[in-house]
């Protein structure tokens, strides 16, 4: 055992489906196994960068309804993505904010208000074991994550080594612009193919001008929805080939079904477009009864875009990288105690964090 | 014959060289991913094999689209002459019948044949592996005898046992991990055909030749 790998916190009520979930696993969709990871990628990454964990590290997914659960140790979180109205110890507490829970604290989270699904990342990493080049569940294998399944009442979770002072973590905040929710629309940007010619034209301009709603049946396979038909050339079948992360696929009645992270990694039926990876993550917030368009747009324009997203990634990354003239930490003894001292400036306002306090200190100093 | 590439998304590009489920058709997918995995191109997440064409997964910042059908396209004017893999020939032993194949008696009566005829027929034939997919481990298998092919469940079941061999439609196939399936189920084998404790997770790979091969069921149930 080593000496880092501590249980972090105890399932008190596991939700409705909570999993494990980094950003999947590549590598092995040849031998069938699907990617899995999270189905808002977006949330995790912002989530984990804001801990100033790799992008990549584990954290929770939960669906609907939250999990509750108890810290084993002090812990620095952030909460991403649906509100699910989270309270420590019955105070209600913010959602994209590094929050502390000390050891003993319970951490609630309810049901989903705007969203679908919300991301819990703690600094260090969930520290499941690495299975296939992940530590994502894959729920349709039954491996990966924590013992490949849901979270149960009573599983405890280990996290990594914390390479920063939490002081300099809590009180972090994301922009607004991050904790973004969709709109009564979502319209969702697709690039047609990679079997678009195996629809009618007509059929093509039903898919892009038509309104579709999303059924119930939605999972982490993916999410079916219903609207106007979109008609085939000559049936929906092809010779089965493989299925990308967000291909809309359209069996013969029609109708599109979006597929993600748990998908089968092929299939036989023709898919007319594909969702830009951006879009997807919102269309995973999306309930029962959601209006959803396709709108198409060109390979290069999804490129800009991408480029643009992941611009934007950097710039709040460059925001909290640690510089030496913005942050420094100082051990500071006190009397018979010991205390981590976080020091963070910017535009000569000054901040002290003190680990090891009941309350965070703060002074802003306009000098 | 020249590829047809075709863009799936913004990550994923197809290199598709036919429109058939043949052998030959299949061997050059395989050998295109071999020299697409030798070449070690940067920004090549994973390539996915399948029928007749081989699905490659790239990071677009990193590789652009075109440069990567460049690539591919270079790739497969030289692989004329590119010795295969040699395939493996893998026995997979499978109890027919009772417990574990309870279609069996459906596929014999559906077919006109005796049950005993249905096990011949489905253990005679070396099946030649096309791919892997669906779910972790499912071999995508060739060339059902004629005689064997049966409509699928109406419903689905909810549950189907991993090592299930079943047959839906002209295909047969083996269920890795238990899951839902339509298929009828005619026996079970004990090989494990998903394992992700090892690198390689799965004992048969696309390209090799698989039998089955019946036993009793105590030998099972003592495996």
């Amino acid at each position: 055992m080593q000496e880092h790998n501590v249980n972090a916190f105890e399932v008190v009520r596991p939700g409705l489906l909570t999993t494990v979930q980094d950003l999947g696993r590549f590598g092995y969709q040849k031998y069938g196994v699907t990617n899995s990871g999270a189905i808002d990628r977006t949330a995790l990454r912002v989530a984990n960068l804001l801990l100033d964990n790799d992008e990549g590290c584990a954290g929770l997914e939960a669906t609907a309804e939250g999990p509750t659960l108890r810290a084993l140790v002090d812990l620095v979180v952030v909460i991403v993505g649906a509100d699910m109205q989270p309270r420590v110890d019955g105070k209600a507490v913010e959602c994209g904010a590094a929050i502390e829970i000390r050891s003993g604290q319970i951490l609630e989270l309810q049901r989903a208000r705007r969203g679908l699904r919300t991301y819990l990342a703690v600094a260090g990493g969930i520290d499941v074991p690495v299975v296939l080049g992940s530590r994502s569940t894959c729920l349709p294998a039954a491996f990966g994550g924590f013992r490949g399944r849901i979270l149960q009442e009573g599983d405890c979770l280990p996290i990594g080594p914390v390479e920063r002072s939490p002081a300099l973590l809590i009180g972090r905040r994301l922009p607004a612009e991050w904790l973004e929710r969709i709109g009564d629309i979502l319209t969702v940007r697709v690039i047609l193919g990679p079997q678009e010619d195996h629809f009618t034209p007509e059929g093509i301009r039903t898919f892009l001008s038509g309104s579709y709603r999303m059924t119930p049946q939605m999972d982490r396979v993916g999410v079916r929805l219903q609207g106007p038909a979109i008609l085939h050339q000559a049936g929906a079948d092809i010779i089965s080939d493989s299925t990308p992360l967000g291909a809309i696929q359209v069996a013969s009645d029609g109708q599109p079904m979006v597929l993600l992270a748990d998908r089968q990694t092929t299939g036989g039926y023709a898919k007319i477009a594909v969702v830009v990876q951006e879009d997807l993550c919102r269309l995973g917030h999306a309930m029962p009864g959601q209006v959803v368009r396709f709108c198409r747009i060109a390979l290069p324009e999804a490129y800009a875009a991408l480029r643009a997203h992941e611009e934007r990634f950097d710039a709040l990354r460059r925001t909290w990288q640690s510089s030496p003239e913005r942050r420094s930490s100082y051990r500071l003894r006190l009397g018979a105690g010991s205390y981590q001292v976080g020091v963070e400036g910017d535009r000569g306002t000054y901040r002290v964090h003190l680990e090891g306090m009941e309350r965070m200190s703060e002074h802003a100093d306009a000098q | 014959m020249s590829i047809r590439f075709l863009d799936a998304g913004e990550s994923c590009l197809v290199a598709e060289l036919g429109d058939a489920i043949n052998v030959a058709l299949n061997r050059q997918v395989r050998a295109l991913d071999l020299a697409l995995e030798q070449a070690r191109v940067e920004g090549v997440l994973e390539a996915v094999p399948t029928y007749r064409s081989l699905a490659i997964y790239y990071e677009p910042l990193i590789i652009s689209r075109d440069a990567l059908r460049q690539q591919v396209s270079g790739l497969y004017d030289s692989l004329e002459g590119q010795e295969d893999r040699a395939p493996k020939v893998v026995e997979i032993p499978t109890v027919y019948g009772g417990e574990y194949g309870p279609d069996l008696e459906f596929v014999a009566r559906y077919s006109g044949l005796s049950s005993e005829e249905v096990i011949r027929l489905h253990s005679e034939p070396w099946y030649h592996v096309y791919m892997l997919g669906f779910v972790a481990g499912f071999p995508y298998l060739g060339d059902l005898a004629e005689q064997l092919a049966v409509p699928r469940l109406s419903t689905p079941r909810l549950k189907v046992p991993g090592g299930s061999v079943g047959i839906g439609g002209k295909q047969t196939g083996i269920y890795p991990v238990e899951s839902p399936g339509g298929w009828r189920i005619i026996g079970r084998t004990s090989l494990r055909l998903f394992d992700p404790s090892s690198e390689v997770p799965t004992p048969i790979l696309p390209g090799d030749k698989v039998r089955f091969m019946p036993i009793a069921s105590h030998v099972y149930a003592g495996a």
